[in-house]
């Protein structure tokens, strides 16, 4: 059996690893135009930051790939793919034939259209090690910086590069920062702390309306002027060797809850698919990395012959700022129950007899417990709800799941 | 494998176990140097009410979301045993959004801390060895 993988990140380690669990001999080769061993993508704002580094952030082990005899093809991008033959175009010629396939390409940075953004000499994205290396380079402690977006990918970046330069401006269209994963309060929140903290200047509701070298002015009239320039409005699948080929993408590669695609013998799973979020029973991207791993482990047991799903996908995300810690998980929908100071907030939201989601933010010890009841769907008929929305704990949880996870009597 | 499992029928909550972790895990072989005038963080912990007491710590999940979550692939299994490498561990937290059971933890340090069942202690889990009821027990079911 050829097993041939696109991309070598989470959902390429996943599918390994699912593989390995079934079949213990058929060849892999994983193929991408990364040229680095299979590292840990969100790392790259903490290595910034000086918490880890290059040798620490590989995902797996050295031997990882000669454990599971693994062929790599690094530094090189699968171009096209042809299902008639059963195999894979690499951008040097070269061929991969495949019994079975996934694509865990992931996705690449939007850069929308900007006027004069040709002007501007250093502009950056952050997706990639290298992304990180070559913004690491440009910086240095007279540097002013302007980065575009405040979602998730642009803090993170702020987060670790603003204790080596001069300034960080941060330009958002939304009205607040973080909006795809924190209400109002919990944005409100955030961003205050962001600007005490650590001094970095937000300007929400606006957008760029012209770069002229290093100036750029907005479409408020505001004018910001920088050295260096970080785009990271958002993201977009990189879906095309599947639509190319007639499989089903609606705005992500679709995949069933074993990862199988639209094609014959052709899996995807990761940040390029579109998965089934059971917090709101809508199709959605959720590009967070567990979803990859768990979507790519299914694969890899499908496609070795094993059968597994993974079908509970929900959004849920940990994120934090100089040790300040932000939990969320599920939809934002239903009726809530708000607690919190000036420093902590948590807002849980229970809609048709379940918990849908949460967001933490602060003291977000044991959020895990919350997680689970929104995973889960676990009815809050069987959990004390009065004691678990102060805290998360197993004691509101029914006896007999205790017993059973925890031990009981014998 | 052999886990530690806790029978909250007989579990006092008198914290010897959460004790009994911290100076397992400290490092140090005198407990009382271990112990004296530190504020103890412990992997083990008890949850507790006017009726009922229990400890919790990892359950070494057979399927374990920490470990598929991790991001930086600082949590790994083998053979069942679920260990963290310290040295890749960024504190980003998201072990503590996946486990449901609330048992990942910040260390004294910075990078997370769990139960390893003493492993790396070189001892049966103390915890064990220290309650005073045979509330906990280290053994394979």
């Amino acid at each position: 059996m050829n097993y041939v993988i696109i991309g070598n990140s989470t959902a390429a380690v996943g599918c390994i690893e699912g593989i390995r669990k079934v079949d213990t001999k058929g060849n892999i080769t994983v193929i991408s135009d990364e040229p680095h061993h299979t590292y840990g993508r969100p790392l790259i704002s903490y290595m910034l930051l000086g918490k880890t580094d290059e040798e620490h952030m590989k995902y797996r082990p050295d031997d990882f790939y000669e454990k599971n005899n693994v062929k790599t093809i690094l530094g090189k991008k699968a171009v096209k793919i042809d299902k008639e033959s059963k195999s894979v175009e690499i951008d040097d010629g070269s061929v991969v034939e495949y019994d079975k396939l996934l694509v865990a390409t992931g996705s690449r940075p939007f850069v929308p259209p900007m006027a004069g953004l040709d002007s501007v000499e250093k502009v950056f994205n952050f997706m990639t090690l290298d992304d990180a290396h070559s913004l690491e380079k440009a910086i240095d402690s007279d540097c002013k910086v302007l980065v575009i977006g405040a979602g998730l990918i642009g803090l993170k970046c702020v987060e670790g590069i603003v204790d080596k330069v001069k300034s960080v401006q941060v330009v958002d269209l939304a009205n607040r920062i973080l909006p795809s994963i924190l209400d109002e309060k919990g944005s409100a929140l955030v961003q205050s702390f962001l600007e005490k903290e650590k001094g970095i200047e937000f300007t929400l509701n606006d957008s760029v309306a012209e770069f002229k070298n290093n100036t750029a002015t907005l479409k408020s009239g505001k004018t910001i002027n920088f050295d260096v320039l970080v785009v990271a409005v958002g993201v977009r699948p990189n879906t095309e060797l599947i639509s190319e080929i007639g499989g089903d993408v609606q705005r992500g590669i679709v995949v069933t809850s074993k990862s199988e695609t639209s094609l014959e013998d052709i899996y995807a799973a990761g940040d390029c698919t579109v998965s089934h979020n059971i917090a709101t029973d809508e199709d959605q991207i959720i590009a967070i990395l567990p979803n990859a791993y768990l979507q790519g482990e299914a694969a890899g047991v499908n496609m070795a012959g094993g059968d597994k799903s993974f079908d509970n996908p929900v959004p849920m995300n940990a994120i934090g700022f100089f040790d300040y810690h932000i939990i969320t998980a599920g939809a934002y929908v239903g009726d809530t129950y708000v607690a919190g100071d000036g420093q902590n907030y948590k807002c849980l939201f229970t809609s048709d007899g379940v918990l849908k989601g949460f967001i933490v933010i602060g003291d977000v010890a044991k959020a895990g417990i919350y997680t689970a009841l929104v995973r889960n769907k676990t009815p809050l008929s069987e959990v004390d709800f009065e004691l678990i929305k102060d805290n998360p704990q197993l004691m509101a949880m029914a006896k007999s799941y205790r017993d059973e996870k925890l031990g009981g009597t014998l | 494998m052999k886990k530690v499992w806790v029978n909250e029928e007989w579990c006092l909550g008198c914290h010897l176990c959460e004790y009994n972790c911290a100076y397992a895990n400290s490092g140090i072989t005198d407990m009382v140097k271990a112990l004296k005038g530190k504020k103890i963080n412990p992997r083990i912990r008890i949850e507790e009410s006017d009726s009922i007491n229990f400890a919790v710590q990892c359950r070494h999940c057979d399927d374990p979301i920490c470990v598929k979550s991790c991001i930086s692939g600082a949590l790994s299994q083998n053979d069942g045993l679920i260990t963290i490498d310290q040295s890749k561990c960024v504190g980003c937290f998201t072990c503590v959004m996946a486990c449901p059971y609330g048992c990942i933890m910040p260390s004294d340090d910075g990078p997370m801390q769990k139960c390893e069942l003493c492993t790396k202690n070189g001892t049966e889990p103390l915890c064990v060895k220290g309650c005073p009821n045979n509330a906990i027990v280290f053994e394979e079911r």
